[in-house]
């Protein structure tokens, strides 16, 4: 076997810290007890690599999943996963999920008063190319109301998991829209301390990836974690 | 490092409508090597409260070989988890439950590998996963194994998975989110 990664530290304020306040949920949720630092042993330093044959060429087709097709505008999100020196990953499975164009997600315990679409279940995955891209095909979900605060919106987001070459380089997180007024209000987006790294979350629009009569593109490129430029400290 | 990397947010309350296709009871390792192992367990909050929206992801690598546990495995053609993978989403109790191989003890660089699983903790209200090991009660190798060490003695317990009633094949262990049994986590 090749000689797995040495992962380097995040750079300060590119992740949110646990307790947050202004998220309500994280208040009984995060840790109190200072993290213990843990050194990157195999276990840490590599990770699950999924299979082409977990994946089906349709998954990554969200509006294909059943015989009619779902309401909403039509988009085509894609993009490079990189790691922070900018190499591609490949290989690598991307999995998401999202409320549908009215906001309501396909789940039992969301109780939002809008319509499910019966066309439209709201998940998809896929594997990166060899030159780390992907691209999904789906209905750009809605704006839905939460109860952290009074009159507490989400903006629109997809939800993004992501597996890199390491347990160090899982990733869990949301991609936005451009523009979204509800942006400034959110605490769930708001919790990255680092303003730059903050608005890598926000996709841009892709005239590139515009389909003519048929879908509006959206770009999100997503940089894990990567390898150590220097060795580590031992 | 040229590009920053991208910012981690909370799983939410709705991920199995994406996750769960991944979910498995049992996880699959290589061989046939190491007794099979039950661990069962409950997920509490800061009140106390059981955490019915919950996923785990577990991963275990061969110490032995130094290697994970890859077998005949190749991706081309892999239909199936990747071995010593798991992911185990807790019910609406905040319980979980999964099989796995228990691994053995190993040694690289001098250093000593008790036996353990690597655990990652996600859910709505962490805005990003807690990093977590499963150990295992009564392991000789734990007195010497590195990480365990840098863990103070009175907290280490809580990332022991202990023998229940029901036979020494069949663990406990749960995880407190928070207050005085506050199981231990990690910063990678």
């Amino acid at each position: 076997m090749a000689e797995p990664p040495i992962f380097g530290k995040l750079a300060d304020g590119t992740q949110p810290h646990y307790l947050h306040p202004e998220y309500r949920s994280s208040v009984k949720r995060a840790p109190t007890r200072p993290l213990i630092v843990l050194p990157h042993t195999l276990s840490e330093r590599t990770g699950p690599v999924f299979g082409q044959d977990m994946v089906r060429e349709s998954d990554r087709d969200l509006t294909a999943q059943h015989t009619g097709e779902p309401l909403g505008e039509r988009i085509v999100i894609s993009g490079r996963l990189l790691d922070e020196g900018g190499k591609p990953v490949r290989g690598a499975l991307i999995e998401v999920w999202q409320a549908n164009a009215a906001g309501r997600y396909k789940h039992k315990m969301d109780q939002h008063r809008a319509p499910l679409d019966p066309n439209f279940n709201g998940f998809g995955r896929t594997l990166t190319d060899a030159e780390g891209r992907y691209k999904f095909i789906s209905i750009k979900p809605g704006a839905y109301p939460w109860g952290n605060h009074a009159n507490a919106w989400r903006p629109a987001h997809v939800h993004f998991s992501i597996f890199g070459a390491g347990l160090l380089s899982r990733l869990v997180t949301q991609m936005y829209f451009p523009g979204d007024p509800l942006l400034a209000y959110d605490p769930i987006y708001n919790c990255i301390p680092d303003e730059k790294a903050k608005q890598g979350l926000i996709s841009m629009f892709d005239w590139e990836n515009t389909s003519p009569e048929f879908a509006l593109g959206y770009r999100f490129d997503i940089v894990l974690r990567g390898r150590d430029a220097t060795p580590m400290e031992k | 490092m040229s590009h920053v990397p991208t910012p981690s947010q909370t799983v939410g309350p709705f991920f199995s409508i994406g996750l769960s296709a991944l979910c498995r009871p049992g996880i699959e390792c290589a061989g046939e090597k190491g007794n099979r192992v039950t661990i069962r367990g409950r997920i509490l909050d800061g009140d106390g409260e059981p955490v019915p929206d919950a996923l785990l992801e577990i991963w275990q690598v061969d110490h032995v070989s130094n290697e994970p546990y890859q077998g005949e495995q190749t991706i081309e053609r892999r239909k199936t988890l990747p071995f010593g993978f798991g992911r185990i989403a807790t019910n609406e109790c905040g319980e979980f439950q999964f099989s796995t191989r228990k691994p053995a003890a190993g040694q690289k660089d001098g250093m000593i590998y008790a036996p353990h699983l690597a655990v990652l903790v996600l859910m709505r209200g962490l805005l990003r996963h807690l990093v977590t090991r499963i150990y295992f009660a009564g392991e000789a190798a734990n007195e010497q194994d590195m990480v365990l060490k840098l863990v103070p003695a009175e907290r280490r317990e809580t990332l022991l998975a202990m023998p229940s009633p029901d036979g020494d094949n069949d663990l406990r262990w749960d995880i407190h989110l928070q207050g005085d049994r506050e199981t231990v986590f990690f910063e990678v």
